[in-house]
C-alpha cells in the first residue's frame, strides 16, 4: 500500500465517523505554553499561553504587529520558538520544518498561496505528498481530490490549471492540500480579506463541516463580525502576548475592539460635504485585455473628479485590476481614452502617470507594491527617490530618505523595529501601512486605492479611511476599488458598480441603497435598478 | 509518536533517512561569514585530493602561497592575473545585482580584445601620443564588450530570450571570431597571433619606472590595476549613493515593483548588458596593452568564467571583489609554478563546486531523521 492510500484509507474513516463533539476531558488539539518569539530587534511573541480545544473554531485577533502570524508560523513549523513548548493532542512536539508539522497533523494556509499557477489543482496538491511513489496514479489522485472537495463542500475541478481560478478557488485548493496531508488542525491566516462576502460564507460553511467531524480549526482575521459569527472562543493578543481569551457568545463588537487596542473605540466617520471640483481623472469607452487576453474593460467611461471619492463596487475578477492598472500605465489598452487633469495620456508609461500626479495602492502589496529585501526606508522612496528632497543630482540621500521614512512611521503608526528593516520582515497590515504612506505622503492628484484597508486592523482601517476623506477634502480625486460595501458607503461620494468589465450604474452614495447595488454587481441589467440617477457633479460645481 | 501514524492501520518500521530542508531562518554572521567559510572548505577538500593524488597538501599549499604572495615578484605577478579578473567581476557583479546572468564574459573579453589590437594596429599611426593611443584602444574594448552585451540585453529586453543562453553562444562565436582575425588578415606569418604592438600601444608597467625606482625593476604588473581599483570605487558609490544604482536594486528586488514605481526596465536591462558587457571588453583591452602585447589565439585562462564565481564569492560587492579576485589570482599564479601541474585548475572546480553546493547547505540543511514506512 502506497503511502498516499494509507492516506486516502484515513480520511475516509474520519468521514464515515459519528459526528463530533467538542468535549472538554480530550486533551486540546492544541496547547501553547509560554512561546516566546524573538526577532533581532523585536519580541514578536511574549509568554503566549494558547489553548485550542478539539473540534472548536477559534479566532485569533490583534492589532497589527500583535504577533498572530508569528504565532501561528511557530505552530506551524516554520519559526521555531525561541521558549516555550508545544503539545499536540496532548503530545509533546518539537518541529523543525513545517513537514514535521504536518506530519504531527497541523496544516497552515498562508495569506500569500504558494501554489504553482501553471499546474492543475491535482498536481499541486500531490507536489508536497510527503514520500511520491515513483508513478503517480493520476486518475487516483483526481478522484481523491473530488472526494476531499466534496466531503467538505469545496468543490473544485482537479484537472483545472492553478492560473485559471479565481483567488477563493485558489484558497479551496490550499485547504483541500492541507487536509490531503492528513491536518487534524487547520489554521488560516487572514483567509477572508480576498475573498467576497458570499465566498467568506462558503468558506464558514466548509469550515462547520470540518469541526463537525473533529477537525479544529485557528484562524485570523481583523472583521469583527466575521469573528463574531463564526468563532465559538477568541483569544486577543496585544503587542505579542495574550489580552485575553473569550467566548464568542459572550462579548460584543465593541468589547472584543477595546480588548484588542487596551481604549475604546469609536466606530464613526466625519464626512463632510464637499462641491466636487474640475474632472481629474477620466475614462472614456476603454477597452482592455486581462492577462488571459480576455477582455476585462469593455467600452468602460468612468470620471473622476477633484474633491470626490468614486468607489468602485463590484465582485473581485470584473475588472478591478485591469481598471487600476489601466489608469497607472501598467497595462495598455486596446480602445479608448484616458486622460488625467485634461491631459490625453493613452497609453503612456508608468513614469508619466507618476508625473501626471497618479499615486496606486496597489492590490498586491508584497508582489507590486514593494519590494521585500529592501528595507523600510528604501520602500517608501521608490517612487519619490528621483526628486528633491531625496534625490539631488544623480545621487539620492540616504540620510534625507531614512528621516522622511520615520516620519511616516509616526504619522502611519507604522510598528516596524527601524526604518533599516527589510519589508518582508513586517506584518501584514503594517507593510500595507508602508504603501499606503508612501502614495499618500506624495499628496496626488488623482489616487486609485484597491482595497486599501485589507489586512489592517479596526484602528488602521478608521485611521486610513480618515486619511482618505482628508486628501478628498484637500482637493484629491480618489478611485476606491473595494468589495466592503460598508466601506464604500462610509466614504465615497459616488459609487459605481462594476460588472464585466463594464460600469452597471452609478449613484451618488447619499441616496444609493444596498440592494439595488448588490443585485448590480451580480450582474442585473439597470432597469430594475435604475431608479435613482447619479448626482451630476459639474452642475453642482 | 505522531497523530499521523496513530492513525495508520498497517504496521510500520522506521528507517533512516536523508532530508533536505530550508533552513527557517539563517543568522545574519553567517551571510557574511560564508564566503570564508565556503573558501577554506574549498581548500580542505583540495587538500584531501592532493592528499590522494600523493602529494603533501600542506607543502603544496604553503609553496603556492609563498609563490603568490611571498615576494615582491609574486604580488607583481598576481597582480596581473587579478586587474582582468577585477575589471570582469564587477562587471559580471552589476549584472547580477539586476538578476542578469551574464555568463559570456569571457567572449565580451575577447571582442574587447580584438577592437583594441585593431585600433593599435591599424586604426592610429604608430607615432600616436601613448595616452591618446590607450585611450582610444580602451573605448575601443569597452565599446566592443558592450556591443557583444548589447545583443543579448536587447533580446532580453524586447523578446524575453534567455540571456544565460545568449551570453554562452556569443562567447563561442567571440572566439571563432577572433581565431579568424589572428590566424587570417591580422595573422603574423600563418602563427595565431598579431605582430608586437608599438611602444605607444604599451601599457606602462612598473619595471618601466626602474630607471627612477630600483626596486621596481622586473615588476611588469601594469597600470591596469589602478583602472581597475578606480572602477571598483567608482562603481561602489554609484552603487550606494546614486539614482540609478538604487533603480537597479528595486529592479534586482521585484521588477515587477521597480515598473509599478515608474522604473524603466528594458532601458536598464540593455544599459546593464551593455555596461557589463563593456567592462569584459575593456578587461580585454588592458590584457593586451599590459600583458600580451599583441592578439592571440589562447590568451586568457578563462578569466572571464572565473570571474563570475569571484562576483558571486564577493557577495556583488565591489570592494570585495578585490581582495577575492587576489585570492584567485595567487591560486593562478602558485599553481602555475608547481608540481603536480593542474593544482590550480583543480582548486578552481573545486571551489565552484563548494561554493555552489555551499550555498545550498547554508540555506537548507541536511538531516538524517528516521521516519516511519508501512510495512
Ligand atoms: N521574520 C521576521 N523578522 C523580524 N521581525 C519579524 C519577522 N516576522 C515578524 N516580525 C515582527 O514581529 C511582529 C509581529 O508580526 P506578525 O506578522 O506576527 O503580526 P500580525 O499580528 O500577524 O500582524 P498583521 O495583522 O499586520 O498581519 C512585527 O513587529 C513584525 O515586524
Ligand atoms: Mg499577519
Amino acid at each position: 500500500m502506497t503511502p498516499a492510500q494509507s492516506k486516502h484509507a484515513h480520511v475516509a474513516t474520519i468521514a464515515a465517523g459519528e459526528p463530533w463533539r467538542a468535549s472538554d476531558d480530550a486533551p486540546p488539539a492544541v496547547e501553547m505554553r509560554g512561546i516566546t518569539k524573538r526577532f533581532p530587534g523585536v519580541i514578536a511573541n511574549n509568554q503566549v499561553d494558547f489553548t485550542v480545544k478539539r473540534g472548536e473554531i477559534h479566532a485569533l485577533l490583534g492589532e497589527n504587529g500583535a504577533g498572530k502570524s508569528t504565532l501561528m508560523n511557530v505552530l506551524a513549523g516554520l519559526y521555531k520558538p525561541s521558549e516555550g513548548t508545544i503539545w499536540i493532542h496532548g503530545e509533546r512536539v518539537d518541529f523543525n520544518s513545517p513537514r514535521d508539522a504536518i506530519a504531527a497533523g497541523v496544516g497552515m494556509v498562508h495569506q500569500h498561496f504558494m501554489l504553482v499557477p501553471v499546474q492543475t489543482v491535482a498536481e499541486n496538491i500531490f507536489l508536497g505528498v510527503r514520500e511520491t511513489p515513483f508513478v503517480l496514479d493520476y486518475k487516483q489522485m483526481a478522484a481523491d481530490v473530488r472526494r476531499i472537495g466534496t466531503q467538505y463542500g469545496m468543490p473544485v475541478d482537479p484537472n483545472a490549471k492553478i492560473w485559471q481560478l479565481s483567488v477563493g478557488e485558489q484558497q479551496r485548493v490550499e485547504i483541500i492540500k492541507i487536509l490531503y496531508h492528513g491536518a487534524q488542525v487547520l489554521i488560516l491566516d487572514e483567509p477572508t480579506a480576498v475573498l467576497t462576502p458570499q465566498e467568506t460564507l462558503g468558506l464558514f460553511a466548509t469550515l462547520r463541516t470540518m469541526v463537525a467531524q473533529g477537525k479544529t480549526v485557528i484562524f485570523i482575521s481583523h472583521k469583527l463580525d466575521e469573528v463574531l459569527s463564526i468563532a465559538d472562543r477568541i483569544t486577543v493578543l496585544r503587542a505579542g502576548g495574550v489580552a485575553e481569551t473569550v467566548f464568542a457568545r459572550d462579548v460584543n463588537k465593541v468589547q472584543l475592539a477595546s480588548l484588542m487596542v487596551g481604549r475604546e473605540v469609536l466606530f464613526r466617520l466625519e464626512k463632510p460635504e464637499r462641491a466636487p471640483g474640475e474632472v481629474r481623472l477620466a475614462l472614456s469607452a476603454v477597452e482592455a485585455l486581462d492577462n488571459k487576453n480576455l477582455p476585462a474593460l469593455r467600452k468602460l467611461t468612468l470620471k473622476v473628479h477633484s474633491c470626490e471619492i468614486v468607489g468602485i463596487a463590484g465582485v473581485a475578477g470584473n475588472g478591478q485590476r485591469e481598471l487600476a492598472e489601466v489608469i497607472c500605465g501598467l497595462r495598455a489598452i486596446s480602445g479608448g481614452v484616458i486622460e488625467v487633469c485634461g491631459k490625453t495620456v493613452t497609453n503612456a508609461a508608468p513614469i508619466v502617470m507618476i508625473n501626471a500626479g497618479v499615486a496606486y495602492v496597489p492590490e498586491d502589496r508584497s508582489t507590486t507594491g514593494s519590494a521585500p529585501n529592501l528595507s523600510l526606508a528604501e520602500n517608501t522612496a521608490i517612487k519619490s527617490y528621483r526628486d528633491e528632497p531625496v534625490g539631488k543630482g544623480m545621487f539620492v540621500k540616504r540620510n534625507t530618505m531614512r528621516t522622511i521614512a520615520g516620519g511616516l512611521i509616526d504619522r502611519f503608526n507604522i510598528s516596524a523595529p527601524s526604518t533599516a528593516t527589510p519589508v518582508r520582515k513586517l506584518s501584514g497590515g503594517n507593510l500595507q501601512k508602508v504603501i499606503l504612506a508612501r502614495e499618500i505622503s506624495k499628496r496626488p492628484r488623482v489616487l486609485v486605492a484597491a482595497y486599501p484597508t485589507r489586512g489592517l486592523d479596526i484602528g488602521a482601517t478608521e485611521a486610513v479611511r480618515k486619511i482618505l476623506l482628508d486628501e478628498r477634502n484637500d482637493g484629491a480625486a480618489i478611485l476606491l476599488i473595494s468589495e466592503d460595501l460598508d466601506e464604500i458607503f462610509a466614504i465615497a461620494d459616488r459609487i459605481a458598480v462594476l460588472y464585466e468589465g463594464r460600469v452597471m450604474g452609478e449613484f451618488a452614495s447619499a441616496d444609493a441603497d444596498r440592494e439595488t447595488i448588490g443585485l448590480m454587481m451580480a450582474g442585473h441589467a439597470a432597469d430594475t435598478a435604475h431608479t435613482s440617477p447619479a448626482r451630476n457633479p459639474e452642475a453642482a460645481s | 509518536m505522531t497523530a499521523q501514524s496513530a492513525l495508520g492501520p498497517t504496521p510500520e518500521k522506521t528507517v533512516t533517512r536523508l532530508r533536505i530542508e530550508q533552513r527557517m531562518e539563517q543568522p545574519t554572521w553567517l551571510r557574511y561569514a560564508s564566503p570564508i567559510i565556503l573558501v577554506g572548505a574549498a581548500l580542505l577538500v583540495g587538500a584531501l585530493l592532493l592528499r590522494l593524488a600523493g602529494a603533501n597538501p600542506w607543502f603544496v599549499y604553503r609553496q603556492m602561497f609563498s609563490i603568490a604572495f611571498g615576494s615582491a615578484y609574486g604580488w607583481s605577478d598576481t597582480t596581473i592575473k587579478a586587474v582582468p579578473l577585477i575589471v570582469i567581476g564587477l562587471g559580471v557583479a552589476l549584472a547580477l545585482r539586476m538578476r542578469l546572468f551574464n555568463v559570456g564574459a569571457e567572449g565580451q573579453f575577447f571582442i574587447g580584445a580584438f577592437m583594441a589590437t585593431g585600433v593599435a594596429l591599424y586604426i592610429l599611426p604608430t607615432n600616436a601620443p601613448a595616452w591618446l593611443m590607450l585611450l582610444a584602444m580602451g573605448l575601443g574594448g569597452f565599446i566592443g564588450g558592450a556591443f557583444w552585451g548589447f545583443i543579448p540585453g536587447i533580446l532580453k529586453a524586447r523578446l524575453n530570450v534567455n540571456e544565460i543562453i545568449t551570453t554562452l553562444m556569443l562567447t563561442y562565436v567571440a572566439v571563432l571570431w577572433n581565431n579568424y582575425w589572428v590566424y587570417g588578415p591580422w595573422s603574423e606569418r600563418g602563427f595565431g597571433m598579431t605582430s608586437t604592438f608599438p611602444d605607444n600601444a604599451w601599457m606602462p608597467r612598473f619595471t618601466d619606472y626602474a630607471e627612477q625606482i630600483p626596486a621596481l625593476r622586473g615588476m611588469t604588473a601594469h597600470f591596469g590595476i589602478f583602472v581597475a581599483i578606480v572602477l571598483a570605487i567608482v562603481m561602489w558609490i554609484l552603487l550606494r549613493s546614486s539614482k540609478w544604482g538604487f533603480e537597479i536594486s528595486v529592479i534586482g528586488d521585484n521588477n515587477r515593483a521597480a515598473r509599478y514605481a515608474g522604473i524603466n526596465l528594458s532601458r536598464n536591462i540593455i544599459l546593464v548588458m551593455m555596461i557589463s558587457g563593456g567592462f569584459a571588453g575593456l578587461a580585454g583591452m588592458i590584457e593586451v596593452a599590459g600583458v600580451v602585447h599583441r592578439l592571440q589565439e589562447r590568451f586568457s585562462p578563462g578569466y572571464g568564467f572565473t570571474a563570475i564565481i569571484i562576483a558571486w564569492l564577493a557577495k556583488l560587492n565591489p570592494l570585495a571583489i578585490i581582495p577575492v579576485a587576489y585570492l584567485f589570482g595567487g591560486l593562478l599564479v602558485g599553481g602555475d609554478a608547481i608540481q603536480p601541474a593542474g593544482v590550480a585548475a583543480m582548486l578552481q572546480g573545486v571551489i565552484l563546486f563548494v561554493v555552489v553546493g555551499g550555498e545550498m547547505l547554508l540555506t537548507y540543511r541536511v538531516r538524517l531523521e528516521k521516519v516511519a514506512v508501512a510495512a
